[in-house]
């Protein structure tokens, strides 16, 4: 059989596989679980190189489309699965043509929407979810990216200090244009209502939607987050010329909402007693870029706003507010954060990504300070959150799952391959 | 029920050049199927997407029936788009998977199960409301899709390539079903496809598009014998027709030592050359090497029938094959040359600057 693969960077092992059956019918063995339950395409998770990939099998020309959609959010630093190949040119022993597969990375540490919901949850989780999908919405459509099919089922969602980071996963509707008209939003959002409404409701149906939670209501909810952000982002405001650190105030609002501001479109009119500004370009991970030029941590947007907070607290106390930001953040990471992340055992680091760990040390550290009634130092801390808390935590490295009626199963990766 | 007409609407991407739709015309009876078909890019999604106010129409006009919807938010329109989400809700009972856009819209419970189970009636699937959707076999769970849409009772129905994502299998299977389906409730349909072949099977009339500009709208069986232009004739029908670039002599085209008589009065709305289109079906062998030669790369033989694929010496600009089907029992051989002619009445004449018909 003569496979047309197409791959930036291919893993020889993806050779290996059967890719000469069709995917519902790949040996166990291979899978990193057990799938069930109904999809529009096949999709499996399959064990490669100590990793997890997803395999779409569906229509060749479709698989080239999202793999060179995916290439292209990527390149956007959109928050999307990364596309590893398209295989096509399949066929079965017996000569019969089979549709190609497009192969993604999972992303590690990401959950479906129905194992986040299954779990035993804060109080405002649905709230926290469905922001991050709104915030997913706006930075897709700030960059022209219509979506098409925005849904629960089509997004992975990544703790992030306590909230929710966003994910797109199918990118099958997707297409990317120099910018989005308003119909194309409306669009948007008019799917997003219907289809979050009703895996809501099946969510309810199936009794793992919070109490006195209307999936209406929350469905209304994430189309007004939508356009509230969307209107920060976007609006024009006008002022007098005196009131000019309007235009500051302007864009401190947006960098607390995890934007930077690269352009401003700012307008006087004749006279000059009034300005008009309009942010033009927006990314963005305003702290998570920020913290990755100083420290090259790689973290989620929440999480970075957390560490700069804790570098900031660890500058004061240290005295060094006027040193050398680059070099007291290089201290902070080799002093700090390095050892707390370091402190877990190697056995409990698939159960929380070290960024998240640190959130949430700092979260123990400050409930076991106010017990105590003094400060907890943070290696006190986190010796205590590994012995009492992590170890109740689920493995959150590798979770798996479809839009299925199973919950999904945790794969099992140093199992590795048989044979 | 309700016509639907496009007056003049056209759509500009904000930041483009040029139109994606550029003045469309067209009217939709009550009740019709229309199929907008065409390459990609060529406008046919945005002209379906204009009409469900999912895009604007920067100028001319959209009527529902006699109401100017031109700029009615979507929810308003009265329209439908059906398989707009294929996702089955697995906890959910298959009437609750029918009936889950109502509620979110606030219909009272009593309606919403009441148009569930018309719907379910017609679709087939009244044993099965009471289930899960894992229950259900893949026509099945197509099944209820379609009761989304039908549930609402709107005066159109949207269908953008609803089938793209089913195999071959399914696609032909649901094709007959759509076309039946909406026939059975006699509900204005506009349907998009890239598929030439699912646009000729499916719709009352079929609409071809390109680069944003309607090219022709005429039933199946026009488009495929009358062809407006060469867009048209090498987009319409599989494997497709022929178009040859041949000199104007004689009174006649040229098909090699053959003169195809043509009228004067076509002849005289073109120059020394011109486009002549014929479809495999209708090209004549001749035994006495009379006619345009082809040198033969590949037989299929089909059993009653047989294509030959090969390239007809002389023909400028052809980058296809040409086509031929002749009979399968005697048909000619590999790296044969065989001379062709068409069979009268049935040659398809275009002006090669304008690329309009020539021929009534």
């Amino acid at each position: 059989m003569a496979l047309d693969i197409t791959a930036a960077r291919l893993d020889p092992a993806l050779l290996d596989l059967p890719w000469e059956l069709p995917l519902e019918e790949w040996p166990q063995d291979l899978l990193a679980a057990l799938p069930q339950g109904i999809s529009r395409h096949i999709v499996r998770f399959v064990k490669l190189s100590g990793r997890v990939v997803a395999i779409k099998e569906i229509h060749a020309d479709l698989a080239r489309r999202e793999y060179d959609t995916l290439r292209i959010l990527n390149r956007l630093d959109q928050p999307s699965v990364m596309p590893l190949a398209v295989i096509s040119g399949r066929k079965t022993a017996d000569g019969e043509p089979l549709d190609a597969c497009l192969v993604t990375q999972h992303l590690k540490f990401s959950l479906p929407y129905r194992a986040v919901f299954s779990q035993k949850m804060r109080p405002d989780t649905t709230r926290r979810v469905l922001d991050a999908l709104a915030v997913l919405l706006v930075r897709l459509h700030i960059s022209g990216v219509f979506w098409g099919d925005v849904s629960l089922s089509n997004t992975l969602f990544r703790r992030d200090a306590g909230d929710f980071a966003a994910y797109l996963v199918d990118a099958e509707t997707a297409a990317v244009h120099q910018q989005l008209s308003n119909g194309q939003r409306e669009h948007d959002t008019v799917i997003a209502h219907g289809n979050i409404a009703g895996e809501l409701m099946d969510l309810e149906a199936g009794g793992h939607l919070e109490e006195g939670v209307d999936p209406i209501e929350i469905a209304d909810r994430i189309i007004h987050r939508y356009e509230l952000l969307w209107e920060e982002l976007t609006a024009t405001e006008r002022f007098e010329s005196t009131e000019r650190w309007k235009v500051e105030d302007r864009i401190r609002r947006l960098n607390n909402l995890g934007f930077d501001v690269d352009e401003l479109d700012i307008t006087t009119d004749i006279d000059g007693t009034h300005i008009q500004i309009q942010p033009k370009v927006v990314d963005a991970g305003y702290h998570s870029r920020r913290l990755m030029e100083l420290t090259g941590l790689d973290v989620e947007e929440n999480q970075a706003r957390r560490l700069l907070n804790d570098l900031d607290a660890y500058s004061a106390s240290t005295d060094r507010q006027n040193d050398d930001e680059a070099q007291v953040a290089h201290d902070w990471v080799s002093e700090v954060y390095t050892p707390v992340t370091l402190a877990a055992p190697r056995s409990l680091r698939r159960k929380i990504e070290p960024a998240e760990l640190f959130h949430e040390v700092l979260e123990h550290r400050w409930y076991m300070s106010e017990f105590s009634g003094n400060d907890v130092n943070i290696m006190d801390a986190v010796a205590d959150y590994v012995a009492t808390v992590l170890p109740n935590k689920p493995d959150e490295d590798a979770v798996v799952g479809l839009d299925t009626q199973e919950m999904p199963i945790v794969a099992d990766i140093d199992a590795g391959r048989k044979g | 029920m309700a016509t639907v007409t496009y007056e003049n609407a056209s759509r500009v991407y904000p930041g483009a050049t040029t139109p994606s739709v550029d003045k469309l015309n067209i009217e939709i009876k009550d009740g019709e199927f229309l199929v907008f078909v065409g390459p990609s890019g060529c406008g046919k999604s945005t002209s379906l997407r204009m009409l469900a106010g999912l895009e604007e129409v920067n100028s001319g006009r959209i009527l529902i029936g006699d109401r100017d919807v031109t700029s009615l938010p979507p929810k308003d329109r009265d329209v439908a788009m059906v398989f707009q989400n294929y996702a089955l809700y697995p906890h959910m009972t298959v009437a609750d998977n029918m009936g889950f856009a109502l509620k979110i819209a606030g219909t009272p419970k009593d309606e919403i199960r009441k148009r569930v189970e018309e719907a379910a009636k017609i679709l087939d699937l009244t044993a099965f409301l009471d289930r899960k959707p894992k229950a259900l076999s893949g026509g099945q769970r197509q099944r209820v899709a379609m009761g989304r849409a039908i549930v609402r009772q709107p005066q159109v129905f949207l269908m953008d390539e609803p089938l793209s994502n089913l195999d071959a299998k399914l696609r032909v299977q649901t094709r007959t079903q759509i076309a039946s389906l909406q026939r059975r409730l006699g509900v204005t349909t506009v349907y998009v496809t890239h598929d030439q072949v699912e646009a000729m099977t499916m719709g009352d009339r079929v609409a071809v598009l390109k680069d944003g500009e309607l090219q022709q709208c005429d039933s199946p069986r026009r488009m495929y014998d009358h062809p407006d232009n060469v867009f048209v004739a090498g987009f319409i029908g599989s494997p497709a027709m022929n178009l040859m670039t041949l000199p104007v002599a004689d009174g006649g085209v040229k098909f090699g030592s053959v003169t195809h008589p043509v009228d004067a009065d076509v002849l005289s709305n073109t120059g020394d050359t011109i486009i002549a289109g014929v479809r495999p079906e209708d090209v004549e062998l001749d035994d006495s090497g009379r006619g345009l030669p082809v040198e033969i790369d590949v037989v299929e033989e089909l059993g009653a029938d047989a294509y030959i694929y090969g390239s007809v010496e002389g023909a400028a600009d052809t980058d296809k094959p040409f086509v031929a089907r002749v009979d399968g029992r005697t048909p000619p051989k590999k790296g044969d040359t065989i001379y062709f002619t068409p069979k009268a009445d049935h040659i398809h004449l275009f002006n090669p600057e304008t690329g309009l018909r020539l021929n009534g």
